[in-house]
């Protein structure tokens, strides 16, 4: 009698538990909207959605190289298997046809799609959920006049349990936050704009800041340094290992131009934010910059003395020479096989005199060779910096037919050794080795941004 | 310093500098000159040759790197009286304008070619990103290079023959 009144009190319990689960899990499906695609939207407001979604650089995800703009199926890799991007052209089969604005708004909102489930963090709702109704009504105007493309995702492969959406009602409990910022009033309108654009559609933090067991972020290592397509998102906080500090002009410059003559080059997956950014206004730009910069904080003083060193060094005018490959601005002392190397590989473009970004940045001021990892360095010795198309830009040659592991292993040795002073990286051969085969596999793309392979994606296409 | 490199099948041995770059090697010291000098920092495409099946910059390449690998240039394509199958449908298309980029275009797609016998458009244009024709004459390149991916099927020619001459 008492065993069947314990049984009866667990039962009870589950079903609550479980009812209570589904009350929160459960969200409605807002009806379709037989007439949504064919509605009509201010030409400002679309202009406007253009600009929004460039900030929140929706095309990278959401486009597969080569196919139309916005139709999704890329895959993106995450540590808990592969999760296909939508199509989001208005397409009422396979797109966001028959999504009334409601329904958009709900899903920036709060990661769920029109039938009511809930979505993946790979979209980074996260983020998106701070997105003003205002500036959401926009990007709902620009996608929705997109031309429609009939294009099914493949479907996600991912293990059970995670292929049960409503489990993400649970992730959403735990590290979710819905809605706009907290007002800051002790800050300025441009940092708050700032903070509105980064964390926002910008998004930053999905790449820049680590996330933890669970793919959510880490908020206390905020802007920490992260991952994304095979490249280390840079720490952009106090921890950033620009040998000359981020400042708000430097900044503004590099993510308005993408490269700064203190920085370099923007390369990976950055190009395509930099390309991006590009349909901004100033103001918007300089906002993000005084935001970022805040979080970066002010340098020690050590690292102040250093920069300005450095700066004396790098700043002004100079003859601008361009070196060739037969005499290299230093010579080697004959000490390891990784000096040899570089100074006759590299040092003529990357110690000559040719200013950015079509020379190569002096390794005095690189992040990538003070960087706690390697990764970035080695995919740019490997695979270069491709040209872009029918533009000037930065280049540089691929040497992963010209050089071993072993040998870009000893020529990144010395590298750290001479221009950081940092720790020795450990693990380099096989990290290159992995890089090289795909088995780590790194996207590739020339300073516009526009991936290589296996066509070009304008980021103007749709 | 002496180093020992192979070109185009034949096995040399030169004395200099080990930073030296391969372009300087195969000009100045084995009297190849097919392999053009454009800039000299990677940017141009004009010292292309082929190094172990892969298209490389030459210009880029301290020879200390090249012991005992396998050099293609130009020269071991085909000869004046017997062009190999790229030249053929260079001359047969009329590709060269002023012809300085010619050379390393054919080794980039001499590269190509071998890995790869019926490239798309799109393949060939990626694999001639870094070469760069200052006359403008990319369209007959491309069909060139399309022609010679037929001139090699038509006669089964081994591509893979590596410093074949003729
Ligand atoms: S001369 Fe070698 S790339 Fe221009
Ligand atoms: S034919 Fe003159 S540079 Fe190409």
């Amino acid at each position: 009698m008492w065993a069947l009144r314990v049984v009866i009190v667990c039962v009870a319990a589950i079903i609550v538990a479980a009812g209570a689960f589904f009350f929160l899990a459960w969200r409605s499906e807002i009806p379709e909207d037989a007439s949504a695609a064919e509605a009509t939207f201010a030409p400002e407001l679309v202009g406007k959605g253009a600009q929004l979604a460039a900030l929140g650089n929706c095309i990278a995800c959401h486009t597969v190289p080569g196919k139309p703009a916005f139709s999704g199926g890329l895959g993106v890799p995450t540590p808990f298997g592969t999760i296909y991007s939508t199509n989001i052209t208005p397409d009422r089969e396979t797109g966001i046809g028959g999504w009334s604005e409601e329904a958009f708004q709900r899903a920036m909102n709060e990661g769920v799609d029109r039938r009511g489930s809930h979505l993946y963090p790979a979209f980074p709702y996260d983020h998106f959920t701070h997105v003003s109704a205002e500036d959401n009504r926009a990007l709902y105007a620009f996608l929705m006049t997109r031309p429609a493309v009939k294009a099914e995702a493949p479907q996600n492969d991912l293990q059970f349990p995670l292929t049960y959406r409503p489990l993400l009602a649970a992730w959403k409990l735990a590290f979710f936050d819905r809605g706009e910022l907290e007002p800051d009033t002790s800050q300025s309108e441009a940092w708050t704009r700032g903070r509105y654009l980064a964390e926002g559609l910008g998004h930053c933090g999905a790449c820049h800041t680590p996330r933890n067991a669970f793919g959510a972020e880490d908020r206390d290592q905020y802007f920490g340094g992260g991952e994304a397509e095979g490249w280390q998102a840079y720490a952009i906080n106090k921890d950033s290992k620009a040998p000359i500090p981020w400042d708000e002009q430097s900044l503004a410059f590099y993510l308005r131009n993408g490269w700064h003559e203190f920085h370099g080059v923007s390369r990976g997956p950055m190009t395509e934010v930099t390309g991006n950014l590009s349909g901004l206004p100033d103001s918007d730009i300089m906002a993000i910059a005084t935001y970022v910069t805040s979080i970066m904080g002010d340098p020690t003083p050590e690292r102040g003395q250093r920069a300005a060193q450095l700066r004396e060094q790098f700043e002004g005018d100079y003859f601008e020479q361009a070196a060739d490959s037969q005499s290299s601005p230093v010579s080697a002392s004959g000490g390891s096989p990784g000096e040899a190397i570089y100074v006759a590989a590299c040092a003529s473009c990357h110690e000559g005199q040719r200013r950015q970004p079509f020379g190569g940045l002096n390794f005095d001021l690189s992040t990538a060779v003070n960087a706690p990892n390697p990764q970035n360095i080695v995919n740019v010795v490997l695979f270069g910096l491709p040209p872009a198309d029918g533009e000037a830009s930065a280049v540089m040659p691929a040497f992963r037919h010209l050089l071993s592991d072993q040998q870009v292993a000893d020529v990144l040795t010395y590298m750290r050794e001479r221009f950081s002073e940092e720790q020795p990286w450990a693990g380099l051969v096989e990290l290159i080795a992995n890089t090289r085969s795909g088995a780590h596999k790194v996207t590739i793309r020339p300073s516009d941004g526009i991936e290589r392979a296996p066509h070009n994606v304008g980021a103007e296409e749709g | 310093m002496s180093i020992s490199l192979t070109v185009n099948g034949s096995p040399h041995q030169v004395d200099v500098d080990p930073a030296t770059p391969l372009l300087y090697v195969l000009r100045d010291d084995l009297a190849l000159n097919g392999a053009k000098y454009g800039c000299g920092l990677g940017q141009c495409g004009s010292c292309t040759v082929v190094m172990d099946g892969e298209a490389v910059l030459s210009c880029m390449v301290p020879v200390m790197l090249v012991e005992g690998r396998e050099i293609t240039t130009i020269e071991g394509l085909g000869t004046i009286d017997e062009p190999g199958p790229l030249q053929q449908a260079f001359i047969e298309l009329q590709a060269a304008q002023c012809g300085y980029c010619i050379p390393g275009m054919m080794m980039s797609a001499h590269a190509l070619l071998r890995r790869k016998p019926r490239p798309s458009d799109a393949e060939i244009r990626e694999a001639l990103t870094t070469n760069l024709c200052r006359c403008g004459t990319h369209m007959r390149i491309l069909a060139a290079i399309r022609r010679a991916g037929e001139l090699m099927q038509a006669a089964s020619l081994p591509e893979a023959d590596e410093g074949r001459a003729g």
